[in-house]
């Protein structure tokens, strides 16, 4: 039983010990892909850890695509500890695509400055309350009926999940551009490219949020700045 | 704690890891990584010279961190850091490399990637050591009590067993008898034995021991609780039964499958192998052509498991029709026939020389069973054959308990896709489940011989009395911390957790999250899903993560 030495092992007593915000870390330090390889659905060593690596993982990858990165850079499978041959062939395999896909962020000609910010966007958007809220409760929202009687289709579920993350990262984007210096919103979304309309939305409310402060007018445009901590 | 002081060890495991690594430019390149102060380069790390050079370094050197770059934690870590312990440092700041298992062995034929390899999991471990902290063991008291569920073979054994050691024992039946499976079976395979004598045997041990507390027609209701310390609720038709079990033993053993709708089962001119026992038992065998048809209803896409005790079956009630009338002609059509041990394939031999004939047949072309005969092709003649029968057997394979499932619940413990509850380790932990103080034998776990379930059931015994013996238990603090300024208590933990070892109680700062230490199993999938981020997993934080993470992304220099 042979595989690529590419491949370095992380030791985590399960699978759901793999916090989604260090997985953008290893993709921030340039790490090319990453595996999250648990027990077989069904025969989780901790009962019903993996059903959870499943369904952060899936909004991992949901973030990916976000960031511009292909979510094949990060392979979510189940192979038990007396599977060895079949571990040795998804490593063969991974490596392979990976080496497909080429350098980080070749599927989408992104830059690597450009992509460095947007995967710490990304990093901090997993971070967020709002969105791990959602993925700990989705099982109990789509499985189980709420207090009300009522079952949240996956659907519906995916797309708001789809819409909160796109809503996060863009203003975690905006936070990042106002880190090192004081912008106005026509300035952030040149420096995106997005429009000033949606900046000034996710300005208003992290400003809401106490996120970001005004910090004087230059001209015409109030400037703001990331608070600090 | 003072800086960082690592020592690196780095094994040659005899020639697998050293035949294939360069094991000294391993151990020099680990003194050029930060907090290195030594490294060394052993035969075997875990002789007793490698582990006295390890404690001597400790106080030497003063190290305060030890890696041991080797074979595999899974059988070493414990070996390792009980050196640690002795020498005095604290065992949870020793730290693994796998270099055996991960390298040597896997990158077998490209030594120079497998050593580059090897450095950068010694750089992650290097990274990771210098942020552990030392933790201390939690120390568990243990109820002398154990609970066995399942009066089978097993069941029964394993009870007898534990009350002969002097512990206390509820031994819990579903059903109104004790017995299990061999209340069905006739004669017992390869000796011929009445099975109702072993039965019988069993259960008057069991009622004349003192320690032993029989509850027929009772089923577990509720479980809760950790090793040492289960509180069993028992409900025996309206009424409930509470007791404290310091050790729980699975025993509830499988049953046959019922082959509905298959080869025209009908329980009269065809029937299971079961039916079959029953018939002879009773003295009611008539048949003079009889069809055996092995295989049915297993080693297939539904269940591709083999059940192993239907070929033994098959052989011993073909030798008992031969034997009750030579001249019965008895066919068995088998895929293969599973007959291991000496024992066995003897018993195999007999069969063919008292005429019983066999038929391979293949599952694309399976037997069809019609009015009077049964048509087959034969594989190896290449021709369709036709079989008179009076009777056809069929040999369904053991499947589990119908309500196995609800029991792992309770119990909080696996079971695999096809019901059957799954032991820790295969090999290194067969009869013990990952939750401690629980245990399995007998078929519960796989279908099982009675030989091989009595055994079983002496090891589960044997693994269940240590912690009943000693007294207490240690736990792993491999729990999670709370930061209770940062908790909101919102309960995403709780539910996370199906263990239980993670509630959410009111306070006078309002609902926090608590850990009910020994619950806990180490996972960690409380803290990657909290939304405050309010949870340390001790000993694999996500600093400690994050640092390997770190120095595998930096370039070997």
């Amino acid at each position: 039983m042979q595989y690529p030495p590419n491949v370095k092992i992380i030791r985590v007593m399960c699978s759901a010990r793999v916090d989604p915000t260090i997985i953008l870390e290893a993709f921030i330090q340039g790490l090319d892909g990453v595996m999250v390889l648990g027990c077989d659905l069904g025969t989780c060593h901790y009962l019903t850890g993996n059903y959870y690596t499943e369904r952060r993982m899936k909004t991992t990858k949901k973030v990916l695509k976000s960031v511009g990165l292909s979510p094949e850079r990060l392979l979510v499978d189940w192979v038990s500890a007396a599977e060895g041959e079949r571990f040795a062939t998804l490593v063969r395999e991974f490596t392979e695509k990976v080496r497909k896909l080429g350098p980080l962020g070749k599927e989408t000609e992104i830059d690597l400055e450009r992509l460095k910010t947007r995967l710490v966007a990304a990093k901090e958007t997993l971070a967020q309350e709002r969105i791990r809220w959602l993925v700990g409760r989705e099982r109990e929202l789509v499985e189980e009926k709420n207090v009300f009687g009522e079952k949240v289709p996956q659907e519906e579920f995916d797309q708001l999940m789809l819409q909160t993350i796109e809503k996060e990262f863009e203003k975690r984007r905006v936070l990042l551009s106002i880190e090192k210096e004081a912008l106005s919103v026509k300035e952030v979304a040149q420096k995106m490219g997005t429009s000033p309309r949606e900046v000034l939305r996710d300005m208003i409310s992290l400003e809401s949020a106490g996120l970001v402060s005004f910090v004087g007018i230059e001209g015409n445009s109030p400037k703001y700045r990331r608070v600090e901590g | 704690m003072n800086e960082a002081r690592v020592g690196v060890f780095v094994c040659h495991c005899g020639t697998n890891i050293g035949g294939f690594l360069d094991v000294p430019s391993l151990a020099k390149y680990s003194l050029t990584l930060p907090y290195v102060i030594f490294s060394q380069e052993n035969q075997y790390t875990c002789s007793e010279t490698g582990l006295t050079e390890i404690k001597d370094a400790i106080v030497e050197k003063k190290l305060n961190r030890v890696i041991v770059a080797a074979c595999t934690p899974r059988t070493h870590e414990p070996l390792f850091r009980s050196a640690c312990k002795d020498a005095g440092l604290n065992p949870y700041l020793f730290q693994f490399v796998n270099i055996r298992d991960q390298c040597s062995w896997v990158h077998m034929h490209d030594p120079e990637a497998a050593t580059e390899k090897a450095k950068a999991l010694i750089r992650m471990g290097v990274a990771r050591a210098v942020l552990l902290e030392p933790l201390e063991e939690l120390k568990i008291e243990v109820t002398p009590n154990a609970l066995v569920i399942g009066g089978g073979i097993a069941g029964m054994t394993c009870a007898l067993s534990l009350a002969n050691r002097g512990f206390e024992v509820k031994l819990v039946e579903k059903k109104d008898r004790l017995g299990g499976t061999l209340n069905n079976l006739y004669k017992l395979y390869p000796t011929h034995d009445e099975a109702s004598r072993l039965v019988q045997t069993r259960i008057k041990e069991i009622e004349k021991n003192p320690k032993i507390e029989i509850l027929t027609s009772s089923e577990v209701k509720e479980v809760e609780g950790f090793v040492g310390n289960y509180n069993v609720v028992i409900s025996q038709g309206e009424n409930n039964r509470f007791f404290k079990a310091g050790v729980i033993i699975v025993a509830t053993g499988a049953e046959a499958l019922r082959p509905v709708g298959m080869y025209g089962y009908d329980g009269e001119k065809v029937v299971t192998q079961l039916e079959l026992e029953r018939i002879l038992r009773e003295r009611r065998f008539k048949a003079n052509s009889v069809v055996m048809i092995q295989c049915v209803g297993s080693r297939n896409e539904k269940r591709a498991y083999c059940s192993k005790v239907c070929c033994p079956t098959a052989l011993k009630n073909a030798l008992l029709i031969k034997e009750a009338n030579p001249e019965a002609q008895v066919f068995m059509l088998y895929r293969d026939m599973v007959t291991p041990g000496t024992e066995f394939e003897d018993y195999y031999g007999k069969a063919r020389e008292t005429g019983v004939v066999f038929i391979k047949y293949c599952p694309e072309r399976p037997p069809v069973v019609e009015n009077s005969s049964v048509k087959v092709y034969d594989e190896l003649l290449d021709e369709e054959l036709s079989l008179p029968y009076n009777l056809v057997v069929l040999s369904t394979p053991m499947v589990a308990q119908a309500d196995s499932g609800d029991l792992a619940q309770k119990l909080k413990v696996p079971i695999d896709e096809d019901g059957f509850f799954l032991e820790a380790h295969v090999k290194l932990r067969p009869v013990d489940f990952a939750t401690d103080g629980i245990y399995v034998c007998g078929c519960a776990h796989w279908p099982a011989n009675i030989d091989e379930s009595i055994f079983q059931a002496y090891a589960a015994a044997s693994r269940a009395s240590i912690p009943m013996s000693v007294g207490h238990v240690t736990a792993e603090p491999i729990i999670p911390e709370i930061d209770e300024a940062e908790c909101s208590g919102c309960g995403l933990c709780e539910m996370a957790c199906p263990f239980k070892a993670i509630q959410i109680e009111r306070t006078e700062k309002g609902r926090k999250a608590m850990v009910i230490a020994a619950s806990c199993k180490g996972c960690g999938a409380c803290g990657a899903g909290c939304p405050q981020r309010a949870i340390t997993m001790k000993h694999f934080t996500d600093e400690q993560l994050l640092a390997q993470v770190h120095a595998l992304a930096e370039v070997t220099p």
